[in-house]
């Protein structure tokens, strides 16, 4: 017979956190002696009775941090406890809530929701009679033997919370679970949220949630921690002392929203002061990096916003600027980032500040825009100079993609190797800097360029 | 729970189907019951490996019925095989690597090649019954099927999106319950679509290897495919025969087809890895009777239900399952045994197969091995010359069909029953023609490889012309593009990927094909033309096994080779360049 008892809420029987990671580290190891540090050693606990919202740019690791709290993967280093036994061989209660919903599609929603009781091998009456009940929780009568794909997306991650909370779990973790949805739906099932866990209608000790989105965080959690990239790490972890229901128009939320930007917009500077903060600078930049990161921008999308900037007058609020352009601070930070690095704009406070350059680069003409792009990018980026240098310098005027791979390789991951050079490659061709044969996968100086590099070649030397 | 759902048999007071349907489930049940009976006596009786086959038309059925059996057994048997092979490849990273490029060879050896072997250890595993040369036949019709549902099934596992496989883990899915609500829904459409083609596959070797002779002695099966063989070499041909023994296959064929395959498909239309519902679906008339009358699917449900549910009851009761395993720590701790163990496994064999090899290859000549050589050269360019014959009438017409959705819809179930026709059971009736004509088999075993290969390439192009997405085709139009244009920069570009796939299986089928078609018996004369697959029917014949051996590591050399070089690297291309973005 199954143990249903430890599915029970143990909230007064045990103090102390439900999980707590002592030190726990994600990386990779490379062939060399590098290893590719993801999460830098991290301590962090989750207690009962809270909402944590785990905040940060996209690169921090924050789903990566999730699933090792949840058990899911094992850190490299260090320790996940779960009522301060090891996670590993704990029956640990947890679910998670998925982005993708990763809902069965073959299942109807009844199975769906079942699956996770069968699993424990509860007798199918107590099964349909618990997954039922949880299905009318969320709002899902009448829908049992839907086929997930018959429902709209909001529905489909109604479905997705009846299933985690079905098993009554002490944790339940949320990795960005409204970020597939639509503006309206989201909203709607963020308050639906709050009221379950308010009146405690959820089973639920604890609730972790992995966003993006500032002002969710802000709207739910009880506390707060922003993570910072290059490896993951904290850089504030703080307590939301706002009473619920939250007004986002009120002066206190808009200003906790404002020192979220100023800390996600500044990377290089320690936060300032939080209220309530109790972070831990555990950051740890110890390698030399030789390539900077280059933030997934496009060339495009650069001087959008530059022009945007000129018709503000030279200078923005940068959470006014996403708002303006309804835009997830997420996908604003990187082209933020890249106008940055190429000297066109400068973040001061929050705000961004348009330079001479980007001002000229704004109001100029295509080709002379190119020109301008070409002049910064050269000049401010290792990779792409260094591939120029490489292409002018060969006879053929040809180099395969892998050679600049490996060299990449010993600082960033697989993935972002590839993203780094998906990027490099736009902007490459935007400057005309080279051309990228997809085919053969190698990088190519463009004709035009061909017949002068002899005599540029000289020059450059 | 209702009272009524607990007794099966109250249930049948109800009646709400004709009597109609009770005597054809009946005479069914009847049937299946006899046919065991049939097989089993068949099976344990002693073995008599040259069976007379009689030419009436009223042994068909009884000859179509074993050949079913044969191919049924061997399916079932590549389904279990495909499915532990792709589970065991896909979560044990150790071995991974070396079980797929074994799949990758053993996928292009020939497989009528082992027909000698295979039958005599078959017979000498089961002395003294019928049992063991039939479990010769359906070993080979076996690795005739496979090694491609096998790769579907490996595939699939691993195209799993990470979060379903993280929601299994969290959930605490025990590996049984993960099999049937993850992995097996999954993984259920490439593997019917993959069982289509195997089975018919299946047919081609089935009809070859159900008759042949191996040294000094000679076998013969009673099955569909001795009756045609038999029909076309008797002296004179037995056309009678041979056109109904051709039209009872064509009848299975089609009746597989409506009866398995499409309510198979439509059914699995469910496990369709989708978000939203789409359009178009695959109907099946049978289906939807069967979804009527739900009582026929009652009892097996029912009795799964409850197998599942104790299964799952069990499982969830041990500790082991009840923590969860972090996902990472399935790469290390799994498979380190099995790893060990099957390095030395394959030690063994590398060194017992080199030294068994080299000690046969004693007796080989030079005169011996150029001659194979040659016919390896032959052959080749009998191949490549089947293959540019027939891409050069299916693109032009798999086009055209592709373009006039009205004409595809008329012509392609059509031909997919034309095609299925296995090319081994249209041999005979095309050799009888040819040699009318006075053709030499030189020539012919170009016609027959044709036969067997051209529609891979055919359905492909269809496929590929209508995936051309129609403002492409308005935008050539609007341009005015010249005939010529219209095919170089948008036709073939358009269908290339579908091309290649489609040439790549012709290849292999080619290779394969050659085999039968180089050589061949009719009346009392031996047909045979130099190449390589003549030579290695004919060392089958004469029982020379050296010679066997050598020609079939030269044919598996050569189709791995021609793989590696230029197949795999216009796969490349292809998908690179020549994708259409959905």
């Amino acid at each position: 017979m199954p143990d249903t008892t430890s599915m029970m809420p143990q909230a007064n029987s045990v103090p102390g956190p439900i999980i707590r990671a002592e030190k726990i580290e994600k990386y990779y190891a490379q062939p060399s002696q590098n290893r590719i540090q993801v999460i830098a050693p991290t301590d962090l606990s989750i207690v009962p009775g809270e909402i944590v919202a785990l905040l940060g740019p996209s690169g921090s690791g924050k789903s990566t941090m999730l699933r090792m709290l949840s058990g899911l993967s094992r850190p490299s280093a260090g320790q996940v406890y779960w009522h301060e036994r090891s996670i590993a061989g704990a029956a640990a209660n947890v679910s998670i809530v998925f982005q993708s919903f990763a809902l069965f599609p073959w299942l109807t929603v009844l199975e769906n929701v079942e699956a996770p009781l069968r699993a424990r091998g509860l007798p199918a009456a107590t099964r349909r009679e618990r997954s039922l009940k949880m299905l009318d929780t969320v709002g899902l009568d009448g829908f049992e033997a839907a086929y997930p794909k018959e429902l709209s997306g909001g529905m489909r991650q109604r479905v997705g919370f009846a299933r985690a909370l079905v098993v009554e779990p002490e944790v339940l973790f949320m990795d960005e679970p409204f970020s597939a949805l639509d503006v309206l739906t989201a909203e709607n099932l963020r308050s639906e949220l709050l009221e379950l866990w308010t009146k405690k209608t959820m089973p639920t000790q604890a609730v972790f949630l992995v966003t993006h989105n500032i002002e969710e965080a802000v709207l739910l959690a009880d506390r707060i921690i922003v993570l910072g990239r290059n490896p993951g790490h904290i850089r504030t972890d703080f307590k939301v002392q706002l009473a619920q229901p939250r007004d986002r128009k009120s002066e206190p939320f808009t200003q906790l929203v404002d020192y979220i930007y100023k800390v996600l917009t500044r990377p290089d500077v320690a936060p300032a002061e939080a209220p309530e903060q109790s972070g831990r600078p555990a950051v740890r930049d110890q390698r030399q990096m030789r390539y900077q990161m280059l933030p997934h921008a496009r060339p495009g999308g650069v001087a959008g916003l530059l022009e945007l900037l000129v018709d503000k007058g030279g200078r923005e609020d940068i959470y006014r600027l996403a708002d303006d352009l309804t835009f997830e601070i997420d996908d604003l930070l990187p082209i933020v980032d890249a106008a940055q690095l190429l000297g066109f704009l400068k973040v001061e406070e929050g705000d961004a500040a348009i330079t001479e350059r980007g001002a000229e680069f704004a109001n100029s003409e295509i080709l002379r825009q190119k020109e301008l792009f070409r002049e910064a990018a050269e000049a401010s980026v290792l990779l792409l100079r260094q591939i120029r240098r490489t292409l002018v310098s060969k006879s053929d005027h040809t180099v395969p993609e892998d050679f600049f791979l490996d060299m990449l390789d010993e600082q960033f991951s697989e993935d972002e190797c590839q993203r780094q050079m998906e990027t490099a490659v736009t902007w490459g061709r935007y400057a005309e800097l080279f051309d990228f044969d997809a085919g053969r996968r190698r990088f190519v100086l463009p004709d035009a360029v061909e017949e002068e590099a002899g005599t540029r070649d000289e020059a450059g030397q | 729970m209702r009272l009524q759902n607990t007794f099966g048999r109250s249930l049948v007071a109800v009646r709400n189907w004709p009597v109609f349907t009770d005597v054809v489930i009946g005479a069914c049940g009847l049937a299946i019951f006899l046919g065991m009976i049939r097989m089993g006596t068949y099976w344990l009786a002693s073995p008599m490996p040259a069976a007379t086959i009689s030419h009436s038309v009223r042994a068909l059925p009884l000859y179509a019925f074993y050949s079913i059996v044969r191919i049924g057994i061997a399916y079932l048997f590549s389904l279990v095989f495909a499915v532990a092979y792709g589970y065991i490849a896909a979560y044990n990273p150790r071995v991974e690597a070396w079980m797929i490029a074994v799949l990758d060879i053993l996928q292009s050896i020939p497989v009528l090649s082992f027909l000698p072997g295979v039958m005599l250890a078959m017979m000498a595993l089961v002395p003294g019954h019928q049992l063991g040369i039939e479990l010769g036949s359906i070993l080979l019709i076996f690795t005739g099927q496979v090694w491609n549902m096998a790769f579907s099934f490996y595939s699939s596992l691993k195209s799993i999106p990470r979060e379903m496989i993280e929601a299994a883990r969290i959930y605490r899915y025990s590996a049984w319950q993960r099999f049937w609500q993850l992995e097996m829904p999954f993984a259920a459409i490439g593997l019917i679509w993959n069982s289509i083609v195997s089975v018919a596959g299946g047919w081609f070797f089935l009809i070859a290897c159900e008759m042949f002779p191996l040294g000094n002695r000679f076998f013969r099966l009673p099955g569909l495919g001795s009756y045609l063989q038999t029909a076309a070499s008797a002296d004179p041909v037995d056309m009678h025969a041979l056109l109904w023994g051709l039209a009872v296959l064509v009848l299975i064929i089609v009746a597989t087809d409506q009866l398995l395959w499409r309510p198979l498909i439509a059914w699995s239309d469910k496990f369709k890895f989708e978000q939203v519902e789409s359009a178009t679906r695959v109907t099946s008339p049978l289906l939807a009777i069967f979804h009527r009358s739900s009582t026929l699917l009652r009892l097996p449900a029912r009795l799964w239900v409850s197998l599942d549910e104790r299964v799952c009851k069990e499982l969830s009761a041990q500790q082991s399952h009840r923590a969860m395993r972090p996902l990472d720590d399935d790469r290390v701790s799994n498979g380190r045994m099995l790893q060990v163990g099957l390095g030395i496994f394959g030690a063994l064999l590398a060194i017992w197969g080199g030294t068994a090899a080299l000690h046969l290859l004693h007796g080989v000549t030079r005169g011996d091995l150029r001659l194979l050589l040659l016919g390896a050269a032959a052959t080749f360019l009998r191949v490549n010359a089947a293959l540019a014959l027939a891409a050069a009438w299916t693109v032009p017409v798999g086009v055209m069909i592709g373009f006039n959705p009205r004409l595809a819809r008329i012509l392609q179930p059509v031909t997919q029953v034309v095609a299925s026709v296995p090319a081994t059971a249209l041999f005979p009736v095309l050799l009888v023609g040819l040699t009318r004509l006075g053709g030499g088999l030189g020539v012919g075993s170009i016609a027959l490889m044709l036969l067997g290969t051209q529609w891979y390439i055919l359905f492909n192009v269809i496929a590929g012309a209508m995936a051309i997405p129609s403002d492409l085709k308005e935008a050539a139009a609007l341009y005015r593009f010249t005939r010529w244009q219209r095919w170089r920069t948008l036709i073939l570009p358009g269908i290339f990927p579908y091309l290649i796939t489609g040439l790549v299986t012709a290849s292999g089928g080619a290779w394969n094909a050659s085999i039968v078609a180089e050589y061949f018996h009719i009346g009392d004369q031996t047909l045979q033309t130099l190449g390589l697959g003549a030579q290695i029917s004919a060392a089958t014949d004469s029982g020379r096994f050296a010679i066997l051996l050598l020609a079939t590591v030269l044919m598996a050399l050569m189709v791995v080779t021609v793989n590696r070089l230029v197949w795999r690297r216009l796969y490349r291309l292809a998908e690179t360049r020549y994708k259409l973005e959905g």
